[in-house]
């Protein structure tokens, strides 16, 4: 980041599996971090900083000591940030942050869960009260599909945004998936096919709906001492941004979001605007979540996101912006529910000429963009930016 | 709509009041004497100017729907109470108010005016507000 010393992701791992029924989510845990430290060239010993939300189906606050316990890892630093599937991206700044402030400089951060394997489907809900919030909305039934399915009915009535518009986003992700050998989905997909898949929360669809997978991933973010260490090549964090966003007090509006703040925040940071970003990966929990990013981000006007992504603009390697070249979370993966780890991680790829050959951009810089919780109440909005070392 | 059980919402000293109050078919909403800011749902600070001034106020029960979506399916919800619209509703005081819509969704779109009802519940002293559109 500018005026700073560097810091860099020097390892990434996506857990292969999709669908783990025979292992337990901690299981999981330990084997993407085992995967993340083999990846920067590092052993457990050298992680002196833990960046986790926890085991998300725990729900209990104590769970970073549960996941510090489990894999026997002694830490100088623990954050937890939680704001739902974003945190990830956000742990990403906060790494870089710590090491800066000479508070550790080997940061793993963590995430995995099993949804899929306990049985959870697309469009359910949850009766239980947790929060002061929940007495005002879960008791009218709201879930996360029907308060994006509100955010992308008011964004048609104020921008005239169409399902086939909002289509175009999940047949750019499955164009990506198909070259993807781990995506759930690897079938190319066509706006026809989005639009008259059943209707799960009007207006949005079953294929407007990411999967529901088991799996996990981590990441290494390290100091430049310990980089000029490493064989294996490093990405430098550029720029970081975070906006928690919420109800206002019933001020909300829901066709916008925290990306217009985090974006702002990352791309003042690194030095460099929307302009310059060669590949994006943009949580896509719902095809909406990424048109009113794409807009808030600055990579067209607010409202202009419709129109932007039709003509393939997403699709890698010859659109405008190329986005989740793995298939994203509509395609591929969405473990514990969270599509922020997924992004950072696929970003690694693309600037390491490590993504999938067919989709492989020419890129030196990217981002990776997370909306968590919900688009509609309370979500986090977290961005980084993110360079080649050889730019 | 009378979905059984309907979700009771958490009664707390901040919030039995408004619970209490749509059990006798009253809509309130907060408003700050010191900033006037009218807003939902209740807090006992002003989430503007963080005021310990605050006064309960009668909504007029009317609004606009600001948007809604009508969920064809949802695991453990009954069968008989879908498509269920949930929606925000615009009160005329001012805050989006999350809530229900019982109407057809067909019968519904962004604008619609609508008024308040009340749902009860299990309890006895909560009732739930929920909007119906306002026969033109
Ligand atoms: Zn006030």
């Amino acid at each position: 980041m500018a005026g700073h010393e560097p810091a860099y992701i020097a390892g990434a791992f996506e857990h292969p599996t999709r669908e783990a029924p025979d292992k337990s989510t901690m299981q999981l845990h330990a084997e993407v971090a085992k995967g993340a430290l083999a990846d920067a060239g590092l052993t457990k010993d050298d992680v002196n900083g833990l960046f986790t939300a926890g085991v998300p189906e725990y729900r209990s606050g104590l769970s970073p000591l549960v996941i510090a316990d489990y894999l026997g890892m002694d830490a100088t630093y623990v954050d937890t940030t939680d704001y739902g599937g974003s945190s990830y991206i956000a742990h990403v700044g906060h790494a870089v942050s710590a090491i800066r402030d000479g508070k550790c400089d080997v940061a793993l951060v963590t995430l995995a869960g099993r949804p899929r394997s306990r049985g959870q489907a697309t469009g359910s809900g949850t009766r239980e009260l947790r929060t002061v919030q929940d007495s005002f909305e879960r008791i009218y039934g709201a879930t996360n599909i029907t308060m994006y399915g509100m955010a992308a009915k008011r964004h048609m009535h104020e921008h005239g945004t169409t399902s086939e518009q909002l289509a175009e986003i999940r047949v750019a992700a499955s164009q990506h998936a198909q070259y993807n050998d781990h995506a759930m989905y690897g079938d190319p997909v066509t706006v026809e096919d989005v639009v008259e898949s059943r209707v799960v929360a009007d207006p949005l669809h079953l294929l407007d709906c990411c999967v529901i997978s088991d799996g996990g991933g981590a990441l290494v973010v390290v100091s430049e001492d310990v980089r000029d260490d490493l064989d294996r090549e490093a990405v430098e964090v550029l720029g970081h941004g975070e906006a928690p966003s919420h109800h206002d007090a019933g001020r909300i509006d829901i066709t916008r979001t925290g990306a217009e703040a985090s974006g702002e925040r990352a791309f003042a940071e690194a030095g460099l605007g929307p302009e310059d970003i060669d590949y994006a990966s943009i949580y896509d929990s719902f095809t909406i979540t990424v048109l009113e990013a794409i807009e808030d981000l600055g990579f067209c006007e607010k409202g202009e996101g419709g129109v932007f992504v039709e003509g393939g603009t997403l699709q890698a390697p010859d659109g405008e912006l190329p986005f989740n070249t793995d298939g994203g979370g509509l395609c591929s993966n969405h473990p514990a529910n969270r599509g922020g780890m997924t992004k950072v991680i696929e970003a690694v790829r693309q600037l390491r000429g490590e993504a999938n050959s067919e989709v492989q951009v020419d890129a030196s810089v990217a981002l990776a963009h997370g909306t968590g919780g919900s688009i509609a109440t309370r979500h986090g909005a977290a961005t980084v930016v993110l360079g080649r070392e050889s730019r | 709509m009378t979905w059984e059980p309907r979700p009771v919402p958490e009664v707390t000293p901040e919030t039995d009041a408004y619970w209490t109050a749509a059990a006798n078919g009253d809509l309130l909403v907060r408003e700050c004497s010191a900033c006037g800011l009218v807003y939902h749902y209740p807090r006992s600070l002003c989430p503007d100017c963080f005021s310990e001034n605050v006064e309960w106020r009668e909504a007029s029960g009317h609004g606009e729907v600001y948007s809604y979506s009508a969920a064809r399916t949802m695991s453990g919800w009954p069968e008989d109470d879908l498509p269920l619209i949930v929606a925000y509703v615009q009160l005329d005081e001012g805050p989006r108010i999350m809530t229900n819509i019982d109407a057809n969704p067909e019968d519904i779109e962004i604008g619609t005016r609508v008024e308040v009802r009340f749902v009860d519940t299990e309890e006895e002293d909560v009732a739930v507000p929920v909007f119906v559109p306002i026969e033109a």
